[in-house]
């Protein structure tokens, strides 16, 4: 898994660190981690359907911020858990767009070991760094 | 952890940082609290109360109280009141969960007259209040209805069957906070909310059958005027907030703060999520009218709960709600922002105050608290974890100190992970069974996260607001039956 969670840094909350070598990698680690908080086995997530994810943003990091945020506006609105399975980025005068394809199906408590919901990404402690291709994000879901 | 070594003990209860512990505090911050309780306070407490203390327009102190422990921008049990004219809104004082708040209903039931029925109750209840990830609520309604809905909150609920008249009376603010705009609000967050109306969430939401032990009334006349009558009588409590549609609302507007905070308003804080604006900017108003939308939706969500309560316990006892006396005691908002009076130096001023995990506390005889409750002083219920108890508590005169605030729960002690490698779900399910706790839960491992010793001990953090004279003991309620999210 290119996500681990860390114990230290949010009490009554969760944690993780997502990391690739190149920022789509990243965004896919970043969306798995934020899905496996909910969902405790990935895999039961099958694909049922599509759903293009397009996100603008003025930096790499609020794209991301955003990127994760409308995974959890599927969560609700359609009741839907989604894996995204490749993703592209454009980058223009004045920021960023992320255009992603994901999949997956509708939640169903029989199918999906659920875990807890997230209420929202937040910005404590929240970054996107690269270094030498290394790709990594830190980020503070709000339970 | 470790306590500052530049805190101040005023009192037993009373610590203060003064102004010089951070640069550009504007205020002291004041801890209310044991030494016990200080000291199992993680060190983010004191820097998040001093982040707070720098914040533009705030008035008096940055108050945490006892519960308080790590948050965003806001440490959770964080109070700030911010001068109406001068000063700044930050969704990071309310949270995300715009009104999480607490629901007490009480019946006239005793232990011994619901022994055999605990878990058909509790398993009937978890079917018809859904609960965990997701889920969809009971009222099925349009996007357009659920736009009243959050412009008119608990009223509206009332108004369509679920409910009765009397529990505006007893829920804060009547079940609505006037000015709601939802104009203001996005369609993302239309969205996200508008088919959750009747779910509990997930996380420390929870839905508990409790019972009010002789042992544990501290004031028996109290007691009864909230309704607490009989000995090992019956109660219902439940904790959740505006689901979705208030995660919206506050992900969207800390956003736009992020935005024009520095550019437009010259203002700069130590966090992000400390973003503020001007209260009397279009931003703050804004966000201030969204926020309210948030605040309605809460106030419904828990009043078609109490209708689905109310039901369930109709229909596996064979008598009416009304039979049952099932009256609601209070609902009390602990994660909100609200314009309100108060005496600064000998004048009464308009004030925004921001309670995060913290909730309203005032006295006998204020404005604001239903008429029968009046002489009493306002109802504050406090939830503990499931395993250890809750209280009732009443606002009290000295609340006035902390801008009529006091404690909202027990507050975590250890991390969700941490919690999971130490519990199992199903075995601590099997450990409460034996205490006489029944719990069905939407998921194990959520259900070891929640385990007791996670959280603080309830018994100190409602002793020490009592001792610090900002609210009183009334009565423990210990759990027999949890629906856990």
């Amino acid at each position: 898994m290119p996500y681990h969670y860390l114990d230290d840094v949010a009490i009554a909350d969760i944690a993780f660190e997502a990391y690739g070598e190149s920022k789509e990698e990243m965004f896919i680690a970043a969306s798995d981690a934020l899905m496996n908080v909910m969902v405790e086995d990935l895999v039961t997530i099958t694909e049922r359907l599509w759903r293009e994810i397009s996100v603008e943003s003025e930096n790499l990091e609020m794209l991301l911020f955003q990127f994760l945020q409308e995974l959890i506006y599927y969560k609700d609105a359609e009741q839907l858990l989604l894996r995204v399975a490749r993703l592209r980025f454009k980058e223009q005068k004045g920021g960023w767009t992320v255009i992603a394809r994901a999949y997956g199906e509708t939640l169903d408590p029989r199918k999906h070991p659920l875990n807890v919901d997230v209420k929202a990404v937040t910005m404590h402690q929240f970054a996107v760094s690269e270094d030498q291709g290394q790709w990594r994000a830190r980020v503070v879901l709000d339970i | 952890m470790a306590v500052p070594a530049e805190i101040k003990k005023n009192s037993e209860t009373v610590w203060e940082l003064p102004v010089t512990f951070r640069k550009g505090m504007r205020v002291p911050a004041r801890i209310y609290a044991t030494e016990k309780l200080l000291k199992e306070m993680d060190d983010t407490v004191f820097e998040q109360a001093a982040n707070v203390a720098k914040l533009p327009g705030i008035l008096k102190y940055s108050y945490c109280m006892p519960d308080g422990h790590w948050g965003y921008g806001f440490p959770i049990g964080g109070v700030a009141a911010m001068d109406a004219e001068t000063g700044v809104i930050s969704p990071g004082g309310i949270g995300f969960d715009i009104n999480c708040g607490m629901r007490l209903v009480a019946t006239n039931l005793t232990h011994d007259q619901i022994r055999s029925h605990v878990t058909e109750l509790v398993d009937r209840l978890f079917r018809q209040i859904p609960c965990g990830v997701g889920g969809k609520g009971f009222v099925k309604i349009s996007k357009n209805e659920f736009k009243r809905v959050v412009e008119q909150g608990a009223p509206w609920c009332v108004a369509q069957g679920y409910g009765w008249q009397e529990d505006l009376e007893r829920t804060e603010e009547g079940g609505c906070m006037a000015g709601a705009d939802v104009s203001k609000v996005s369609e993302h967050a239309i969205e996200r909310g508008f088919h959750q109306l009747g779910t509990l969430g997930s996380g420390n939401h929870y839905l508990e059958i409790q019972v009010a032990k002789p042992e544990n009334i501290f004031d028996k006349d109290l007691a009864a005027q909230f309704g607490i009558t009989k000995p090992d009588q019956i109660v219902v409590m439940f904790h959740c907030g505006s689901r979705g549609f208030g995660h919206q609302v506050a992900t969207d507007y800390l956003q736009i703060f992020l935005k024009v905070m520095r550019s437009k308003y010259g203002l700069e804080v130590e966090d992000r999520e400390l973003a503020c604006a001007p209260f009397h900017s279009p931003e703050g108003q804004d966000y201030f009218k969204a926020m309210k939308c948030a605040v309605n939706m809460a106030f419904a969500n828990r009043q078609v709960i109490l209708h689905r309560i109310r039901e369930v316990f109709a229909e596996v006892l064979g008598k009416t709600p009304q039979e049952l006396g099932m009256h609601q005691i209070y609902d009390v908002a602990h994660n909100i922002a609200k314009l309100e009076e108060h005496v600064i130096d000998g004048k009464k001023r308009k004030v925004l105050v921001h309670r995060k995990g913290s909730t309203r506390a005032f006295g006998p005889g204020m404005e604001g608290i239903p008429g029968i409750y009046r002489k009493t002083g306002q109802p504050v219920i406090i939830g503990g974890s499931m395993e250890t108890g809750s209280y009732l508590l009443a606002g009290v005169e000295g609340s006035k100190e902390t801008f009529c605030s006091t404690a909202h729960g027990s507050g975590r002690t250890m991390s969700r992970r941490k919690a999971r490698e130490m519990f199992q779900g199903r075995k601590l399910q099997d450990d409460m069974r034996k205490r006489g706790i029944y719990v069905h839960t939407a998921s194990y491992a959520g259900l070891a996260e929640e385990a007791g010793s996670a959280y603080k001990s309830i018994d100190d953090v409602t002793a020490a607001t009592e001792m610090a004279g900002i609210s009183r003991r009334v009565a423990r309620f210990v759990p027999i039956g949890n629906v856990k999210g």
